[in-house]
């Protein structure tokens, strides 16, 4: 079983959600990124979304572009992301982490080598924000065959014939969007979310996490009652931005950022 | 035997040309572009559709646009005749509204009520504000900062047509920033918004529609060159910049194989400095704007800023239809220097009394290299795409000589 099935389903059978936060690798600079790992998982974070910075994250809000500018200054490149994960493995063998980006620089390195060396380095799974199924039967396999999860996103305008053809190429959990628009937008509505996972569940038993719009305590554990875990990242990232300049204050005002939200999904889970 | 495909059974199903192309988005957009795709098959079959479509491009567009054979251009250069097809003379000054007046319709159709636009030289963007202004749609048109300095007068048109301009600072502030922003607004606001492609890419099915609303140049090409020429000409050629202009002329033609294309590339300040807009001569495969196609990137996979001094066709990535064409080798691809497109620029000016745009300027520099070489029997067709009154002030301003 994957290293993301086992804490799901550790959680699962805890009656816990997962909270999975998302930061930008090499935002501000490419040797802050494990430290923010680590303080991550002392917060409370079950799995990691690592973000490769792109040029062109057209699926991204204001907040992650940014991000995605600020690590591109140093050229955090896909190679020296894998890198930060093993350098992040030697100390943490447990929390899962999932590479998250966009398809030009995995290509560009090349599938099959991008694999192995995800692989190696501890790489849990890979999700693709511009590769959706349509394009993926190439892509998939190779991911799968190196033992790496293949996260898939869906969205509110996902048909039940695409949930099911996004389950059946996928594992570790399925992505649900919780909203029409980009990362960082704040129009988040827990009832449709609560209905629309509720359709994804009657389609398939892969946990189903969400994320867009979750940006505190409330938020966090407003969705986690109505899905299996929640993704937060430019809540944080705009914690990064915002004191970009104090670098040695990041990880801790990270760590500030996440607890509360870890704090009152459990109370929501026992309550 | 080496038989040539079927040019018109592409794209596939998938929206692919061969390697080429595909729909590479984020989720939120799949099944409204599958809708989109369903919807433009049912419609290009429907004759109430396209008598409407041929009416605006008749009646408001000005179509068919002339074919004109210019004779003193073709002296000063000697050898093959230089006719020019000239999109320059459409309602707004360029081929983009053959695109935008069909695009538009589609919205109508599907019962949207707001257009959203990119736009690099601002052609596009004053195509799709038109277009809105006539049909009584919203409109909102994304461009780079960087254009809206280089391209003041086209951001003014868009303004006194009721458009909302909004200017882009992320990135390299230029036309692939303007149409990520672009696709974030209509990920946003997709239940009532259509998003107007300005050129042949994007993901499936905006190749294939934007070609098909460009087609109308090379079919009117075809008889016109038979009515004036007597035959179908030796050669044809056309900027590239997405792509738009090219397609839609090169597309009807492409079973002809007596008939060569050149597609020309903005080689900026020349392809060995680096500093150019040419991804079919110097870029590689790739995936951009949701399609793959060659791409101008670094060996991290990330996409690098270009440099043209024609802002329409300052883009890294290039239509997928094209990636293929150059792949199958029915077309061939190539660059010619800002130089070279402003000496042509000037030439043609000075010698037929029209002023062509800085994008189509590249187009007549790469006929002007080659008409030399060939007997005054052959017949070269340039598409003239579009008027260069938009590019006054840059070519004042690289010339030094003040406006204000
Ligand atoms: C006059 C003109 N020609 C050509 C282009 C380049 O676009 P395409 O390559 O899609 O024809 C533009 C784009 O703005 C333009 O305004």
């Amino acid at each position: 079983m994957s290293r993301i099935s086992g804490v799901l389903d550790g959680l699962r059978a805890k009656q816990r959600k997962a909270l999975i936060p998302y930061i930008t690798a090499g935002d501000p600079h490419p040797r802050l990124t494990v430290g923010f790992m680590h303080a991550l998982v002392q917060a409370g974070a079950d799995i990691i979304e690592l973000g490769v910075p792109f040029s062109d994250p057209m699926a991204d809000g204001p907040v992650i572009q940014l991000a995605c500018e600020r690590a591109l200054v140093h050229r955090t490149s896909l190679r020296q992301v894998i890198g930060m994960v093993a350098e992040f493995r030697r100390t943490d063998a447990r929390t899962p982490v999932v590479l998250m980006g966009y398809l030009n620089p995995i290509e560009s390195m090349g599938l099959e080598r991008f694999a192995q060396a995800a692989r190696e380095a501890g790489v849990d799974g890979v999700l693709v924000v511009d590769l959706a199924v349509e394009e993926a039967p190439e892509f998939s396999p190779v991911l799968s065959q190196a033992g790496l999860d293949c996260i898939f996103l869906l969205a509110p305008t996902s048909p039940p014939a695409r949930i099911a053809a996004a389950a059946k190429l996928a594992s570790g959990y399925l992505y649900y969007v919780s909203l029409k628009g980009v990362t960082g937008a704040a129009t988040l509505d827990v009832a449709s979310v609560a209905a629309k996972v509720a359709e994804i569940r009657g389609i398939t038993r892969i946990p189903v996490a969400v994320g867009f719009g979750i940006r505190d305590a409330q938020s966090a554990s407003a969705v986690a009652a109505v899905s299996d875990g929640v993704i937060v990242g430019s809540a944080l990232v705009a914690e990064i931005e915002r004191h970009q300049n104090e670098p040695e204050r990041l990880a801790g005002l990270l760590r500030d950022k996440l607890a509360p939200m870890r704090a009152a999904m459990d109370a929501g889970a026992v309550g | 035997m080496n038989v040539p495909p079927d040019y018109s059974a592409f794209p596939d199903t998938r929206g692919h040309f061969g390697p080429y192309g595909g729909r590479f988005v984020s989720e939120t957009l799949m099944e409204p572009l599958r809708r989109l795709e369903e919807a433009y098959l049912r419609l290009r079959k429907d004759p109430a559709f396209l008598a409407e479509l041929d009416d605006d491009l008749k009646h408001y567009v000005g179509r068919p646009s002339p074919l004109y054979h210019a004779r003193r251009l073709t002296q000063a250069w000697g050898g093959a005749q230089i006719w020019l097809k000239r999109e320059d003379l459409n309602h707004t000054g360029a081929h983009k509204v053959n695109n935008t007046v069909g695009q538009a319709l589609l919205a109508k159709h599907l019962g949207k009520t707001r257009i959203i636009a990119e736009t690099g030289a601002g052609q596009h963007g004053v195509a799709s504000a038109t277009i809105a202004a006539r049909l009584g749609l919203k409109c909102v048109v994304y461009m780079g900062i960087e254009d809206v300095e280089r391209q003041s007068p086209n951001v003014y048109r868009m303004k006194l047509l009721g458009a909302q301009v909004v200017p882009v600072t992320s990135g390299t502030r230029t036309l692939k920033d303007a149409l990520n922003e672009a696709m974030r607004d209509w990920v946003t606001n997709v239940d009532d918004t259509f998003y107007v492609i300005g050129t042949v890419a994007g993901p499936h099915p905006y190749p294939m529609l934007v070609r098909d609303f460009n087609s109308v140049v090379g079919r009117e090409l075809i008889w016109q060159t038979r009515d004036q020429i007597g035959r179908l000409p030796d050669l044809l050629t056309a900027c590239v910049g997405g792509g738009s202009n090219a397609i839609g002329m090169f597309h009807p033609l492409l079973p002809f194989p007596d008939v060569r294309m050149v597609g020309v590339e903005a080689g900026g300040d020349g392809i060995e400095t680096g500093r150019h807009a040419a991804p079919l001569t110097a870029g590689k495969p790739g995936v951009l704007h949701g399609n793959r196609t060659y791409v101008m990137a670094d060996e991290d996979g990330q996409i690098i800023g270009t440099h043209s001094v024609s802002a329409g066709l300052d883009y890294p990535g290039v239509g997928p239809e094209h990636a293929w064409l150059k792949d199958v080798g029915r077309v061939e691809y190539t660059s010619v220097t800002d130089d070279e497109a402003l000496a042509a620029f000037h030439e043609l000016a000075r010698a037929e009394g029209i002023i062509p745009a800085l994008e189509s300027s590249h187009a007549l520099a790469y006929a002007k290299k080659v008409a030399p070489g060939m007997a005054s029997d052959r017949h070269i067709v340039v598409n003239l795409s579009g008027r260069g009154d938009k590019d006054i002030f840059t070519i004042a301003k690289r010339e030094g000589i003040s406006l204000t």
